[in-house]
């Protein structure tokens, strides 16, 4: 009987013609394992060293940016509107917060609060601008939330100021509209969607820890919302700008994820 | 009556289907982008103090770009790993692969591997260290999502973020999940260049197995070979 042969996982199903071996010896051994693992090699290590210029090739920026947009958007459909963030004791608060701009604290400018006033613009029906002391004679609201930085810390806050969702039925800002853009004394600007403005732990602060807010905080108004990276919380704010236009800002305009919730 | 020749069986399922194959190679595109721009990210704001990657293995020269890379790379990686997930579910190849792992037998291969002298002449066959080590990974792979979304929405998904504590907490463990698969990674990869037919097989699809095929029965095969 002839004996079939037990199936191995190793053998060929068909066994190879030895001919084949013998008449391409020349090109088998040029078959170098070594060299194609060499090649291999180098070509990774080509593109770890290349790799910070290839994210700022102009067909890489655009598909990066292109799924930053799409995270936008992803970022909306799961925003939960009335969903409150953790808010913390007073025990729990830095004090002073931390300081950060897209400048050293040494460059930091004060904002006269004599002179200053907050200008509105776009959808808003009374247009008529703000001193601090009318602002400051609105109801506060005192949030203590934390603060999140894109780069990675943390610390908790103690804020406090007009609600922006009464601010904005008082002058009689269209809450329909998409974006509300905030407009700063060091020329920073930003720009969030209106359900972040319209979120109940979203204020303009005026204070923090009870005490006015110190020049390097954003005196005499900043954005404090508890749905946002820090780098939305606009600071020193002088105008405010209700609107349907899709315009970049500031650290969006450098490829930073726009919407930045948290 | 004739038995069918054995040399005939049916075509057979190979170690590593195509499918899996696929995913096993997105997915080692998908963590080398994630690490990389994780680490760049992790640069911005160290955990602990004296750890900084250096800048030739991170991926983006400034914060925005390994933030972008992160954001986009995240999708290849999440969806990558469900589908391999549910077919690994679905087709059983977890059951047959993963399970049983027997206590006695991980202390044994853990002394072959301590004295080198671990069997490798049969690939469909995991070890219960393999075992271990690939079941392992997979939880870790699940753990660093989980940290990720926490890490990504602590608001949003306050209920999840609250399971670890702190802000910082989070990004300790998505840190250690992320070192855990550094290690993985190390280890997998001098493994698969010492047994290159394992690579081979990762590429190729290896050999073909049955799945009737009775656990140990390839060594035999291969013993008298």
């Amino acid at each position: 009987m002839l004996r079939t042969p037990t199936p191995s996982i190793f053998r060929p199903r068909r066994p190879v013609d030895q001919r084949v071996l013998r008449e391409n010896r020349k090109l088998v051994e040029d078959i170098d394992r070594r060299g194609l693992l060499r090649g291999g090699l180098s070509l990774g290590a080509l593109t770890l060293l290349t790799g910070c210029d290839v994210t700022e090739d102009q067909s890489v920026q655009k598909v990066l940016r292109t799924v930053s947009a799409w995270n936008d958007r992803v970022q909306e459909a799961i925003f939960r509107p009335n969903h409150l963030a953790p808010i913390f004791s007073p025990s729990q608060v830095v004090k002073p917060p931390r300081f950060n701009a897209y400048y050293d604290i040494e460059e930091l400018k004060p904002v006269d609060g004599a002179t200053w006033s907050l200008e509105l613009a776009g959808l808003v029906k009374d247009k008529r601008p703000w001193t601090a002391q009318q602002i400051y004679q609105l109801p506060e609201q005192e949030i203590i939330i934390r603060h999140v930085c894109v780069e990675g810390w943390d610390y908790i806050g103690q804020w406090s100021g007009p609600n922006l969702r009464q601010f904005f039925e008082r002058i009689g800002a269209d809450l329909t509209a998409k974006y509300v853009y905030f407009i700063c004394a060091d020329d920073y600007t930003e720009s969030i969607d209106m359900a972040t403005a319209l979120h109940p732990q979203t204020i303009l602060a005026t204070k923090y820890a009870g005490a006015t807010l110190a020049d390097p905080f954003g005196f005499p108004l900043r954005l404090r919302t508890s749905t946002k990276l820090g780098y939305k919380n606009a600071k020193w704010i002088k105008a405010i700008e209700v609107s349907n236009d899709f315009r970049e800002t500031f650290w969006s305009k450098q490829g930073f994820n726009w919407f930045a919730g948290i | 009556m004739s038995t069918p020749p054995l040399t005939s069986a049916v075509p057979g399922r190979r170690l590593h289907p195509l499918p899996l194959r696929i995913m096993h190679w997105i997915n080692a595109a998908a963590i080398f982008i994630m690490i990389g721009s994780g680490w760049k990210i992790y640069n911005d704001d160290v955990i602990f103090g004296l750890l900084h990657f250096p800048d030739s293995l991170v991926i983006g020269k400034w914060a925005q770009h390994g933030l972008q890379w992160h954001f986009f790379g995240m999708w290849i990686f999440v969806l990558n790993g469900l589908s391999y997930l549910t077919y690994g579910l679905a087709t059983g190849r977890f059951r047959r692969k993963l399970f049983p792992i027997s206590v006695r037998e991980l202390v044994a291969t853990v002394g072959d591997a301590l004295r080198f002298r671990l069997a490798h002449d049969d690939l469909t066959h995991y070890n219960a260290v393999q075992k271990m080590l690939y079941l392992g990974v997979i939880l870790v792979g699940i753990c660093i999502v989980i940290s990720g979304l926490a890490l990504w929405k602590p608001v949003q998904f306050s209920e999840l973020a609250d399971l670890f504590g702190s802000f910082q907490t989070i990004r300790l463990v998505h840190f250690l999940c992320m070192s855990a698969i550094v290690g993985f990674v190390l280890v997998h990869v001098t493994l698969a260049l010492l047994v290159p037919q394992s690579l081979v097989a990762m590429i190729k699809g290896g050999p073909v197995v049955s799945d009737a095929k009775p656990a140990g029965a390839a060594a035999e095969i291969n013993a008298t070979h």
